[in-house]
């Protein structure tokens, strides 16, 4: 054990002063993250759309549509609106992109919903801002759906369009059907910008390792190898020495990518206990399962071609570039890699007790104890001269 | 009781047998070579003696304990310097030799002492803490050399260490090989120059083709080929043409060629120069210069194998 710690003490000298382990471990994960946050997070992230409104009409519907319908919005930080003198200024304000769109109230609107007469609400939309466009129809149109209801309902019931009583009786009329959230899909998911921040930390953490794996290719290479396996070691501690170094490097990898991306993307990883559980569990897969395939290798380019190669597919299915799980057909491939684990594991943690980690770290532990059982096997082959 | 023992050792790659039952011994303080051109089997030989390599047959004992690729203990005795420069070039002088004495369990007040110790046989006390990146040729190699000599080893196993070195810092790893087997230590050296396996050998093992041809003193060696002196001539032309009409002559004992020179052995080359001359000069050969040698480890190699060691 202490000639592997000694051998574990030089490599991390030489990786400190190799910029490649920074960029594969730190840079490309938290860059990579941040992009796909970006890319594909969009469903998650909160719509901040700039509203003006201008009121042509104010009457007391006018009225009522700002302050009981965009209002509530604005109150919950999802949009800003702000009021402006009239229908030109708003489509200037859109026209320089000050503002998304604007809802255009026209004069006699109040008087005409009030009376049951047909009248318009005019959006009018940047053409950059598609979604928020479209969110501002949907506002009118849903204003517009439940004042319908309303008249309906007034009508069914034999009044008239202006019986003010009625209107209210049905406008306060408890709704039948609510939209309930499924609470136990909620708390299986992370949010995008933790889930691509896990993904890419799972991702990149097979290249970290593979380089500490490698390394033994590159003591061939120079020479270096001939001296370990003349000096009075044996040859599993070579590798332990190695591999310790892939898990070392691996784990503060992971602990600077959670801590970055926590404090700079804001993602939420979760109990730290349970992430810290999973992390150095994926740590130790990913370090089994590298030096299992670099075993396989004869020389650094090899081990690295093919180390690459298996990282990607791993990747790839087991979600950590793209949510898999949502791919019927391939969900069932994903069990088979570390990276859907490790994805899972936080999943779960992310709603659960910490009791839920203990199934995606055994899987995890099981990939390590595999691999590593498979390169101590072939450890002659890797060692050979 | 030797401290090296080899005995029967063999490996073979496929159909090629790289090294075929070799066996000598070294005993302590005593300097052996093995002298033979590239490829004959040297470095083969030395792997699987230090124990990186894993042997088809033949055995290896280090101070009369059996030793191989999973040995440990007897690696304690073994101080190798391989022929290519194996250092780590983005560490400084002084991390590689405090990195492979630490595996030799050196560490403390023993470990510094050392390494200064160390720094200044190979004369880079004053470069200690510049990277290897940096080295001259000849820096590195004396670092190569001295991270060898780290554990104090009982068996020094040098491998061609002065290959591509300029003759200074030639000069001065014989120096140190000569003045550690002063110290006892059992040298076992490979080369390819007859001056360096002459100067530094108390026996020498000839080896060609993978097998051990012969081993001995200088002066057992010499003494195979006789009261024989060796003919260099160094000429331009068709030197196959010339050996060839040259091996015609009944009174000369073997004759060969390369790199533009020719080797004829003969018992008396002052009295047979004319004619190997006036017969060269037949085949249209220019001679530039003319070498008369008496007898050595060349001839000897010549001698057995019918071809020049640097061939």
């Amino acid at each position: 054990m202490r000639q592997s710690l000694i051998i574990l003490a030089k490599d991390l000298r030489q990786r400190t002063r190799d910029s490649t382990l920074l960029v594969f471990g730190v840079v490309l994960p938290l860059g990579l993250a941040f992009l796909f946050n970006l890319m594909l997070g969009g469903g998650e992230r909160r719509l901040e759309a700039r509203y003006a409104v201008a009121d042509l009409d104010r009457g007391t519907v006018a009225q009522e549509f700002v302050t009981q319908v965009l209002e509530p919005l604005r109150a919950a930080g999802d949009v800003t609106i702000r009021p402006v003198a009239g229908a030109e200024e708003g489509r200037r304000l859109v026209g320089d992109k000050a503002v998304d769109a604007v809802f255009v109230i026209p004069a006699g609107f109040s008087a005409a919903m009030q009376q049951g007469r047909p009248t318009a609400l005019e959006i009018v939309g940047g053409a950059d801002s598609a979604v928020a466009v479209q969110v501002a129809r949907e506002i009118a149109q849903g204003y517009a759906n439940e004042r319908r209801m309303v008249q309906l309902a007034v009508t069914v019931a034999g009044g008239q369009a202006t019986d003010r009583e009625l209107i209210e009786r049905a406008a306060a009329a408890p709704r039948p059907l609510e939209l309930a959230e499924d609470s136990a899909t909620q708390r299986r998911q992370l949010d995008s910008t933790t889930y691509y921040s896990a993904g890419m930390a799972m991702f990149f953490l097979f290249f970290v390792t593979m380089m500490s794996v490698t390394s033994i290719f590159d003591e061939r290479r120079e020479g270096t190898l001939a001296r370990l396996l003349v000096a009075p070691i044996t040859r599993r501690a070579i590798l332990l020495g190695k591999s310790l170094g892939g898990v070392l490097v691996g784990v503060l990898s992971m602990v600077i990518l959670i801590t970055v991306s926590t404090l700079a993307l804001g993602a939420d990883w979760g109990n730290p206990l349970g992430v810290a559980a999973l992390a150095v569990a994926a740590v130790l897969a990913a370090t089994g399962v590298t030096a299992a395939v670099a075993t396989f290798a004869r020389t650094t380019e090899q081990a690295s071609n093919r180390l690459s190669v298996i990282a990607m597919v791993l990747g790839l299915f087991g979600g950590a570039l793209f949510p898999i799980a949502q791919l019927e057909a391939l969900s069932f491939v994903s069990v088979l890699t570390p990276h859907h684990w490790f994805l899972q594991g936080l999943g779960d943690l992310a709603g659960g007790s910490l009791a839920v980690v203990v199934v995606p770290v055994l899987m995890l532990l099981g990939f390590a104890v595999t691999g590593g059982a498979l390169a101590l096997h072939r450890l002659g082959r890797m060692l050979h001269w | 009781m030797p401290l090296l023992e080899v005995t029967g050792l063999r490996k073979s790659y496929g159909e090629h047998i790289a090294v075929d039952d070799v066996s000598f011994a070294i005993g302590v303080a005593e300097t052996y070579g093995l002298l033979g051109p590239n490829g004959a089997g040297k470095t083969t030989s030395i792997s699987m003696i230090v124990g990186i390599l894993d042997r088809d047959a033949g055995e290896v004992v280090i101070a009369g304990q059996p030793h191989d690729v999973t040995s440990v203990k007897t690696k304690e005795l073994i101080g190798y310097v391989p022929q290519e420069i194996a250092l780590y070039r983005d560490l400084s002088a002084r991390e590689n030799l405090r990195f492979f004495a630490r595996l030799y369990g050196l560490g403390g007040r023993a470990l510094k002492t050392r390494i200064e110790e160390i720094l200044e046989v190979v004369g880079l006390s004053d470069r200690a803490d510049e990277r290897v990146e940096g080295f001259s040729g000849g820096m590195a190699r004396r670092l190569n050399i001295g991270v060898g000599l780290m554990n104090r080893p009982k068996l020094l196993v040098l491998d061609e260490p002065t290959a591509g070195v300029d003759p200074q810092s030639r000069n001065a790893i014989l120096e140190s090989v000569e003045r550690l087997a002063d110290e006892g230590v059992a040298v076992l050296y490979t080369t390819h120059y007859m001056e360096e396996a002459e100067r530094l050998c108390d026996r020498v093992g000839i080896i060609d083709q993978g097998r051990l041809r012969v081993e001995g003193t200088r002066r057992e060696l010499v003494g195979l080929v006789g009261e024989t002196d060796r003919v260099t001539l160094q000429a331009d032309g068709d030197l196959a043409r010339a050996v060839r009409d040259l091996a015609e002559l009944s009174q000369l004992k073997q004759v060969s060629s390369g790199e533009g020179q020719i080797e004829v052995l003969v018992s008396d080359a002052r009295a047979l120069l004319p004619l190997i001359l006036e017969t060269v000069a037949g085949s249209g050969v220019q001679v530039r210069t003319v070498q008369v040698h008496e007898p050595d480890l060349e001839s000897v190699f010549l001698h057995l194998t019918g071809k020049a060691l640097r061939d």
